[in-house]
């Protein structure tokens, strides 16, 4: 190392200022080389998945055909296949899913973020809101038939038999269904919207908030009429989260939704969805229907990527309104 | 040096005005933040269509007086005011007086500028939305922009982001939206510290051109920026005899008096550089 005589050559100064040395620029190229590597391993994986599956799914997309989305019923012994209620239940599901779960992530969002509560007290709810995540999604789906669908149902039968003549309530809830489902799986993308949307409003710098008060708005206008906006990209990619994550979780609908392919706006009808059907199907599948459900295995896939993509083109274009620099 | 620009647009209203009305009799006892004591005895009449400037070492509690005039300081928590400031026949510090009235009648431009993350126009719009003004929003937005000499620069892209102008803009922009509503008293707290030379200027002869209308109160630490656009200031230290750190008002006076005859000993030290 540094001897005697290169420190005094180093200069009058005693500076010890010196370039890299050669070793901490091959640990620097190692290291970039490897996180390249990764990242295309990543891909890699990712394009292999959707080969395999593609071609599994082949032979079923070529017979069935486009009339696989369109078709209705799903019988193996007639070898009639039909995927639309599946799609429908997904998305239905999903929907609802993210406006409950969103409004409420949301909402638990500003109340963690805009200093409502003591601190000690703010802590102890943010970590419990987060320990909703780590519940696993069988525990929900058995949460939800032994105490949500007894609990919401003579709600569920109410509304039925009072505003029957609305197609959301044309059915009675008599046990799983498409309402309890949609229910937990908001439950499930809550800790998500919140986490998120929690992160982009503390991002917003405190001069921010500080402006908005002097101009004497309220808390309430503050965060209404300043905070939201700020931080609506934010929050709108926490939601774009929240939805993909609802579109895919599988389990507890699977033990939720009723399994039922029927096509219907009701709340309390069972109804399905495309990871329920893959979950429910597999143990039984033949050869040829193996191909079936890789079939609506790539439809999910699709949906999950088209709702991402879309996600994020909105959030790039919205990133510069009118030019604006941040 | 200064005095020209200051004699030739002070002295129309100044005389104009009713002489020497006060808008705020700002009589601070004691302000706390948890269990010590920031500032001290502090009487400072505020005068109508008039600069007010506060100058003082940092940490003399410029800021705090500023900021306990309207109320901002309410969002510190642990912060206690005791005294009163009277602003149109009120105590703002009474206890029936809300302090997010109190923001609204007398307007605030910071350190930093900190437009709003929406367009130019709905940042200036915004004081209007919040009173809930029926009118006519685009003249107002207009007027407020011209008074703020920014008009000219931002005319053709009212919608873009008010992130996306310069700082010296940005800080106009501010001035645009605290004056939108036309608040009677707007206060600054170094309004012109993260600013160049060039926007400091403009910022300063857009407060000059201010006071017809409004009343001023600025803290500054730049003793030439008090000279050149304060017509009165006050001159805050900082005690440390009794083991704390509290701020108090030394002297408050014309500034030209100020500068040139100081009546006390630590001010002309201060002013003379002699003192940090
Ligand atoms: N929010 C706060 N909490 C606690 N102490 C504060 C706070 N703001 C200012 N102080 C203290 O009050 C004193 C005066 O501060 P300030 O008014 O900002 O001074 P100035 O603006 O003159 O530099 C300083 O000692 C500062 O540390
Ligand atoms: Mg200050």
């Amino acid at each position: 190392m540094a001897s005697p005589e290169t420190d005094r050559k180093a200069g009058a100064g005693g500076s010890i200022c010196r370039p890299p040395t050669a070793a901490d620029r091959l640990a620097d190229r190692v290291f970039r080389g490897l996180t390249c590597a990764f990242a295309w391993l990543t891909l890699l994986l990712i394009g292999y998945i959707v080969w395999r599956i593609g071609g599994t799914a082949l032979p079923a997309m070529k017979r069935l055909g486009i009339g696989f989305l369109t078709g209705t019923t799903w019988d193996p012994n007639q070898q009639k296949y039909g995927i639309l209620p599946e799609i429908w239940g997904t998305l239905y599901s999903s929907l609802l899913a993210l406006s409950i779960g969103g409004f409420f992530g949301v909402a638990i969002a500003i109340f963690l973020s805009e200093d409502f509560l003591p601190d000690r007290i703010r802590v102890v709810l943010k970590a419990t809101v987060e320990l909703l995540a780590a519940i696993p999604s069988v525990v929900y789906g058995l949460w939800g038939i032994y105490i949500l669908i007894p609990m919401i149902r003579p709600l569920a039968n109410w509304l039925h038999v009072h505003l029957g003549w609305l197609p959301f309530f044309s059915t009675s809830l008599t046990g799983p269904g498409m309402f309890p489902a949609a229910l937990v799986l908001s439950i499930m993308i809550l800790p998500t919207v919140a986490a998120i949307s929690q992160d982009a409003l503390g991002a917003i710098p405190a001069r921010t908030r500080e402006a908005a008060f002097g101009l004497g708005a309220t808390r309430w206008e503050t965060i209404l009429r300043v905070l939201l906006p700020t931080a609506s990209r934010g929050i709108f990619s926490a939601l774009v989260l929240g939805f993909g994550r609802a579109l895919g979780e599988t389990m507890a609908l699977a033990m939720l939704i009723g399994n039922s392919n029927r096509l219907t706006l009701s709340l309390f009808s069972p109804a399905d969805t495309l990871a329920a059907l893959l979950a429910l199907n597999f143990p039984e599948a033949s050869n040829l229907e193996v191909g079936v459900l890789m079939y609506a295995a790539v439809i999910l896939l699709t949906i999950t990527l088209l709702v991402n993509i879309a996600g994020e083109m909105i959030i790039s274009f919205s990133a510069r309104p009118g030019g604006g620099r941040s | 040096m200064t005095s020209s620009t200051r004699n030739n647009q002070a002295a129309l209203p100044a005389s104009d005005a009713a002489p020497d009305e006060v808008v705020i009799d700002c009589r601070v006892e004691k302000i706390f933040y948890g269990n010590f004591l920031a500032v001290r005895d502090s009487h400072l009449p505020i005068l109508k269509n008039r600069i007010t400037g506060f100058i003082g070492p940092s940490g003399c509690g410029k800021s705090t007086v500023l900021k306990s005039i309207n109320r901002m300081n309410d969002l510190v928590r642990n912060f206690r005011f005791y005294g009163h400031i009277h602003f149109e026949g009120q105590d703002l510090y009474d206890k029936k007086v809300d302090p997010v009235t109190v923001r609204r009648h007398i307007g605030m431009v910071f350190q930093q500028p900190n437009p709003f993350s929406m367009s130019i126009y709905e940042n200036v719009a915004f004081g209007l939305r919040l009173n809930r003004y029926r009118g006519d929003y685009d003249a107002r937005v207009e007027e407020a922009l011209r008074r703020a000499a920014l008009w000219d620069e931002v005319k053709d892209k009212l919608r873009n982001n008010g992130m996306s102008l310069s700082g010296g803009q940005q800080q106009r922009l501010c001035i645009a939206r605290a004056i939108a509503t036309r608040p009677p008293v707007l206060l600054m707290d170094e309004p012109c510290s993260a600013l160049d030379p060039i926007a400091t200027r403009q910022v300063e002869e857009l407060m000059v051109e201010l006071k017809k209308d409004y009343t001023l109160v600025i803290v500054t630490h730049n003793m030439q920026q008090a000279q050149r656009v304060a017509d009165r200031t006050a001159f805050f230290s900082v005690d440390i005899t009794r083991g704390g750190r509290t701020g108090y008002l030394v002297e408050m006076g014309e500034t030209t008096e100020l500068f040139a005859n100081p009546g006390e000993e630590l001010t002309r030290e201060y002013l003379s550089g002699q003192f940090s």
